[in-house]
């Protein structure tokens, strides 16, 4: 996947790349906003990540201006600034996601491949499968080998937000930011609570686990 | 405008400390002032009568004389004399049975005694062949050999003087209370109106709009020194929390680069470390330990945040139960985990002007509060309820609860309590709640749940909001 990094602070520049890099990304860099809109018109990414402020255009311009090119690559928002009006400032400008400095790396890699996944045209699905499990949006049950499974509202939206984004790993705060639209951090882990009552329901009485943990990072759901 | 103005004032007027200084003056002045006149009037009365018993007394000793030099005939001459020449005085010679003898008085008048005192009667003067009843002053005394002399001055205008000021006097108290309280009123609403654009600009400040300032008069008063004073204080408020601001920017943007690389850091010499190597704990306990620091940073950054009243703009209207619903939903399987019984009271829709994340994080860290120090097996209830002044929210545990004494320091930054002290959190979460009440212009109150803790949010029914140009006078 080719990927933009728009960030003036060079150390955090040069160590975002590298993890990049060792994601398997190929990445270019830009150190100012106005080298990165050039870049960000002239060559196909898959998604961009982009400081607020910078040097020469700020990182909510170059946004609104590639917006106004009708370029719809999906991009990320990596910014000190917290407040809650800043979040919404840059989903306005078009930004995708927002994500607060300082971030955990894995947090950052869960976010990307969730925004380069969304850009594939999947979403007009009725019914979400993985592996003997599914989801049928529209009568809104759950079925696992056949079995109907009794799901909350919220828990029928938490399974959703994983089966569709199966195969990827999905953080907490990935979770309580979609699922229940929250953007501040509950000083107890909620979310694992959450998880657990769902996997009880889903791979308690069958042989292959679909649900799994991904240590240090968040969940995953997908079959093998 | 005017007309609500004046609807306003009117009956508010009554109310105000201006007008009541005015009624007092007008009272206290109404009182000296007829005391003072009542005074005059006593006092030059005294005088009248002083004068007028002076003169009797000389005419009496001179009449006295004449009787003892000329006997009884020339003392009649005298008196007869003096009565034809008229003017105040009156004089009556009688004989020892009160039959007159001589003198310009008809008869001996009843009420007048031997007494040797000065008494006070009426008698009839003829005026134009007419009787007219007038009042007198005089004194009567016995001669020697059984004959009896009144002397006396007609005191019928000091009366009349006596009349009309008796008359008057009501009116004119009368008068001076009418134009007092019409000048009283009318100096109060101008009072009235000066400290009313006070305190609204007073309001708008308080509801967060920062730039308003007293309108001044063109009269340079008191009132204006106290509003140069106030918009100086004004100022310098608006200074200081546009510089709390420019600072906790600053500092979020100078503290975030630096932890944002430590983390970094960190988190790559974890990549790069063998997982089985000894090292591995250490950097992921650094990792944690930058995280609770960063999770620290964050809370106290909200909490100015809150304070400082920016966030403000970000208030819509919502509905508190929706609100109540979700954090509750969120936390519910945590409170099962712990087998606490968490309980919404139902209630209808609550409308109130706030920041719906805000206020869930309020809530969900009242909540988790709750749930955290309530032992398994407790309860955990939380509702919503209109009350009369506005809307109440209410999280209460049946846990060890908070000592009356340490309830208002708890809210305070960082304030720990002994038996919490080695649980995690950051001891920010009771000053994030207290500061997101402040910003809603709400109380938060910590209570006795009898066992337990009762924490309760107070929104007002009707927030102050700035109101850009609006009520500009």
């Amino acid at each position: 996947m080719r990927i933009l990094v728009v960030e003036d602070d060079l150390e955090a520049q040069r160590y975002l790349v590298n993890g990049l890099k060792e994601a398997g990304h190929v990445v270019d860099d830009a150190a100012d906003g106005e080298t990165g809109l050039t870049l960000a018109l002239s060559r196909p990414y898959d998604v961009a990540i982009v400081d607020r402020t910078l040097p020469k255009m700020d990182g909510l311009n170059i946004v609104a201006e590639m917006r106004e090119h009708g370029n719809t690559m999906p991009i990320l928002f990596l910014s000190a600034l917290s407040e809650v009006d800043d979040r919404v400032k840059g989903l306005k400008a078009g930004g995708d996601d927002y994500l607060t400095k300082p971030y955990a790396f894995v947090e950052l890699l869960a976010r990307i491949d969730a925004l380069m996944r969304r850009r594939s045209p999947s979403s007009v699905k009725t019914k979400l499968l993985v592996g003997d499990l599914e989801l049928d949006l529209l009568t809104r049950i759950a079925t696992r080998a056949g079995q109907t499974i009794d799901l909350q509202p919220r828990e029928f939206r938490l399974l959703e937000y994983l089966m569709r984004h199966a195969g990827q790993v999905v953080t907490r705060t990935m979770l309580l930011e979609s699922v229940w639209e929250y953007h501040f951090d509950p000083q107890t882990n909620v979310i694992d609570v959450h998880i657990s009552r769902l996997r009880a329901k889903i791979d308690k009485s069958f042989d292959a686990a679909l649900l799994h943990t991904v240590r240090g990072a968040g969940y995953m759901i997908r079959a093998r | 405008m005017r007309g609500s103005l004046l609807l306003h004032w009117t009956p508010g007027i009554l109310r105000t400390q201006a007008f009541r200084i005015v009624l007092i003056y007008v009272f206290v002045f109404a009182v000296s002032a007829t005391t003072l006149v009542g005074f005059t009037y006593w006092y030059t009365e005294r005088s009248l009568n002083a004068q007028t018993d002076q003169i009797i007394e000389a005419e009496i000793t001179g009449l006295a004389e004449q009787y003892q030099r000329l006997g009884l005939r020339g003392l009649a001459d005298v008196v007869v004399s003096r009565s034809i020449h008229g003017g105040q005085g009156l004089y009556l010679l009688a004989d020892n049975l009160g039959r007159p003898l001589a003198g310009n008085l008809d008869e001996w008048p009843r009420s007048v005694t031997l007494a040797g005192v000065f008494t006070e009667f009426q008698y009839d003067r003829r005026v134009q062949s007419q009787l007219v009843p007038r009042r007198a002053r005089g004194k009567a005394f016995l001669l020697v050999g059984g004959f009896e002399l009144l002397v006396a001055r007609d005191v019928d205008e000091r009366d009349l003087t006596r009349k009309l000021f008796t008359t008057t006097l009501p009116w004119s108290v009368g008068l001076m209370l009418i134009f007092g309280l019409i000048g009283g009123a009318l100096m109060s609403r101008k009072v009235l109106a000066r400290l009313d654009s006070i305190n609204r600009t007073s309001t708008e400040i308080v509801a967060g709009d920062f730039s308003r300032r007293v309108p001044l008069s063109d009269a340079h008063d008191e009132f204006d020194a106290l509003a140069e004073n106030l918009n100086r204080m004004f100022e310098r408020i608006e200074r200081l929390m546009k510089g709390m601001r420019e600072v906790a920017d600053s500092v979020a943007h100078d503290l975030r680069t630096p932890l944002n690389r430590l983390r970094n850091r960190l988190e790559e010499a974890q990549r790069r470390l063998d997982p089985q190597s000894p090292h591995a704990a250490d950097i992921e306990a650094a990792i944690a330990e930058t995280d609770g620091l960063i999770a620290t940073f964050n809370a106290l950054l909200l909490i100015a945040e809150a304070d400082s009243g920016m966030a403000r703009g970000a208030l819509t209207q919502l509905d508190l139960s929706a609100v109540v619903a979700d954090v509750a939903e969120l936390y519910a399987p945590l409170a099962e985990e712990k087998n606490i019984a968490l309980t919404v009271m139902p209630a209808g829709v609550l409308t109130i002007e706030g920041n719906r994340s805000l206020i869930s994080q309020a809530l969900a860290n009242l909540i988790d509060n709750a749930i955290k120090y309530t032992p398994a097996e407790g309860r955990v209830t939380i509702f919503a309820a209109e009350t009369p002044s506005g809307v109440d929210l209410t999280v209460a545990d049946s846990g060890p609860g908070i000592p009356l004494a340490d309830r208002a320091r708890v809210v305070e930054r960082f304030v720990r309590l002994e038996e919490s002290r080695n649980s995690p959190g950051t001891g920010l979460g009771l000053s994030l709640v207290a500061a997101v009440a402040r910003l809603h212009q709400a109380r938060l109150t910590l209570d006795d749940n009898n066992p337990g803790l009762k924490a309760t949010i107070s929104f007002p029914r009707k927030p102050l909001r700035p109101q850009k140009g609006a009520n500009r006078e």
